[in-house]
């Protein structure tokens, strides 16, 4: 009994302190890109903003008032939305409120919303990939501990985890798309048009994208195994005669997850890097490229809001693998 | 009683640390380790061919930024003239598409770049990563919260995301070589100083330490005295697997066009037009490619080299595997 509220306050103090971290995120990130030096009105309208714009754009943004008000006032469209001008009419922007974009005159949350999809359908995809093939790979090779097959799949993750997400997905796509053309050149078709052509469509993306990870998850799942392996209850299950298929791929599989949960909340943020390349090389409208794009045309408010939804995503994976670690594995000290 | 003091604390000046397995011993198990020999060669080689780059291309007789309009055929929208992308006694490896830039100088001064990039972006991590790490583990309750919780927050960043935007609102003026080195050295700091704190932890509750407090010691010279030298090893194999990752990341960001801006050639910029030149000029995309895989894939077979040869642990580690009878030896050499 005692446990379990111990572990509802565990619980509690880490959702505290993620939104403690998410607080401090958005300050850092806010202060970083609207106090940078130079003429903010003009960096955030962008360079192609006549006079009359910039003079708009400072208003909207209240440049005269003093840094800590324009933030707290950012922080309240978040909690509660905001109404803002267009300079021909008020519009309202709903919580949460991430601004608006000087170059579309769109709200920054529908662009993320609209392509928000994309994203997740190139991120969760791989990732099933990544831990199938990782795990996979890992397990495989620590039981295959000594033998070539082994030395051949330390050398080919050893490859994995040294190739640049775009040389992987640039190789992938002249080869596949280009030369043999087994497949076509990649289109995004939502999943709810079509599965079918979705899945086929996805599928270069996601091996560009699970390639990498899933190589550096069978370095630290072969390391977790052999650990595990080396463990007096494996010797035992050995003793009392269980299957070795068993000892390796039940027992010790489930001493070597608890790692592997905790790399994969801490990748999320590198794996979101890789989907940026991916989507930049495929031409997939996902956030990633929405990102290059918005960084081409200094759109500030777009820029700040897309790297505030990113670090929401990877502090919240976090947070919830702290969780599952600690439930998974009760002599994790709940402090 | 302060004549014992005194004599613990001439025995914690005069005995050498133990943390650190010492030079000597490093370069031996270093050496046992046939993979990472061979990336440390890899390795010399790239930083030799960076630093005589300006040489090598005085031997081509090229420079990477001059523009060659007469190798470009442009009826063929801008295909190199010639078998082979253009690659001759000229151009050894041939010219860019659509320039006419020679690729063997973009592609050696792209080694500068790289490695360039890539090391000052490490030294920039290392050097706040210690600061942090030590002032949290040292401070008191305050400080290291205040401290390890910047930590946590600066790991929350994901540090692709962050550059890219960084990079976009600096001013172009700004020299983009030092700027891409400083803003990934300035991001991703964070697990160098969690790995740092909990180091110092460590090495703060061992008795030679708590010897040197005892015999008076000011805390910044048992910092520089004792603990740094008992921080090397963990710092050294960490940075030593940074460098290949911060290769990757200026790669990267070269390659989406906020990174490294012509005319300075990095490899990842050469990759972001080349798929579209793959048949009429195919090396236009695998020398850059190629040389992106050789250095990432040797230095971090050199890190994890060092890795091994710097980890106490490491030495039964290296018995299992093919350097049994080597090490055993040498072992037995530390001994005698």
């Amino acid at each position: 009994m005692s446990a379990f509220s111990g572990l509802t306050g565990f619980v509690l103090r880490r959702a505290v302190g993620a939104l403690a971290t998410l607080l401090a995120l958005s300050v850092i990130v806010y202060v970083v890109f609207y106090a940078a030096p130079g003429d903010v009105a003009q960096i955030t309208c962008g360079p192609r903003c006549s006079p009359e714009q910039v003079h708009q754009v400072a208003q909207q943004l209240r440049l005269d008032d003093p840094l800590h008000v324009r933030y707290w006032h950012f922080l309240q469209g978040i909690v509660a939305g905001h109404d803002y001008s267009t300079g021909t009419s008020v519009e309202h922007c709903p919580a949460p409120c991430l601004g608006v974009s000087y170059q579309s005159g769109r709200q920054v949350m529908d662009i993320i919303t609209a392509k928000l999809p994309v994203s997740l359908s190139l991120v969760s995809g791989a990732m099933v990939l990544w831990l199938v093939l990782g795990v996979g790979t890992g397990v495989l090779s620590a039981w295959r501990r000594g033998r070539i097959s082994e030395r051949v799949l330390t050398a080919v993750t050893l490859a994995g985890t040294a190739t640049p997400v775009f040389v992987i997905g640039l190789v992938l796509m002249i080869v596949v798309c280009g030369e043999f053309q087994w497949l076509p050149f990649p289109q995004y078709v939502s999943l709810t048009d079509d599965p079918e052509q979705w899945a086929w469509n996805l599928l270069l993306p996601w091996l560009s994208l699970a390639l990498i990870e899933a190589a550096t998850f069978a370095r630290l799942t072969r390391a977790a195994m052999l650990e595990t392996l080396a463990e007096d209850h494996i010797r035992t299950f050995r003793a009392y005669g269980v299957g070795e298929r068993s000892v390796v791929g039940r027992h010790a599989l489930r001493g070597a997850l608890a790692p592997v949960i905790a790399l994969n909340a801490n990748n999320l943020g590198s794996a979101v890097g890789g989907a940026v390349l991916t989507e930049t090389l495929f031409g997939l409208p996902g956030i990633g490229q929405e990102l290059v794009h918005a960084v081409d045309v200094v759109d500030l408010p777009v820029v700040v809001g897309m790297v505030l939804i990113v670090g929401f995503f990877v502090v919240v994976a976090n947070t919830v693998a702290d969780v599952l670690f600690a439930v998974a594995d009760r002599r994790v000290v709940l402090a | 009683m302060s004549e014992v003091l005194a004599a613990s604390g001439a025995a914690a000046t005069d005995v050498s640390v133990p943390a650190a397995p010492g030079a000597r011993p490093f370069w031996r198990r270093l050496r046992a380790q046939r993979a990472a020999l061979v990336a440390a060669a890899v390795v010399a080689l790239l930083v030799l061919v960076a630093l005589a780059a300006p040489l090598l291309t005085a031997l081509e007789g090229q420079d990477p930024t001059s523009y060659h309009p007469d190798l470009i055929d442009s009826a063929r929208g801008g295909v190199p003239v010639g078998a082979f992308g253009g690659a001759g006694a000229d151009h050894w490896l041939g010219v860019e598409p659509q320039t006419g830039r020679d690729l063997f100088a973009r592609l050696v001064y792209g080694a500068r770049v790289s490695l360039g990039v890539a090391l000052a972006a490490t030294v920039v991590q290392i050097a706040i990563g210690v600061a942090v790490g030590v002032g949290a583990a040292l401070g008191n309750r305050w400080i290291d919260q205040l401290l390890s919780r910047i930590t946590d927050i600066i790991v929350a960043l994901p540090l692709m995301i962050m550059s890219l935007a960084l990079l976009a609102i600096v001013p172009q003026s700004f020299p983009r070589p030092v700027l891409v080195a400083l803003v990934i050295g300035l991001i991703a700091w964070g697990n160098t100083a969690k790995i740092v704190r909990a180091q110092t932890l460590t090495l703060k509750g061992l008795d030679y330490v708590a010897a040197a407090r005892l015999s008076g010691w000011g805390a910044w010279r048992i910092t520089r005295r004792e603990l740094l030298p008992g921080l090397a090893a963990p710092v050294i194999t960490y940075a030593a697997l940074l460098v290949p990752i911060n290769i990757s990341t200026e790669a990267a960001l070269s390659f989406l066009g906020v990174g490294v801006k012509p005319p300075t050639p990095s490899w990842g910029q050469m990759l972001t037009a080349a798929d579209v030149w793959y048949q009429a000029a195919p090396q236009y995309l695998m020398l850059p490619a190629g040389a992106l895989f050789v250095t990432v894939v040797a230095l971090t077979v050199l890190g994890d080299g060092v890795r091994t040869a710097l980890d106490p642990r490491a030495a039964s580690r290296l018995r299992v595997g093919t350097g049994r009878k080597r090490e055993a030896g040498a072992d037995k050499e530390d001994t005698a």
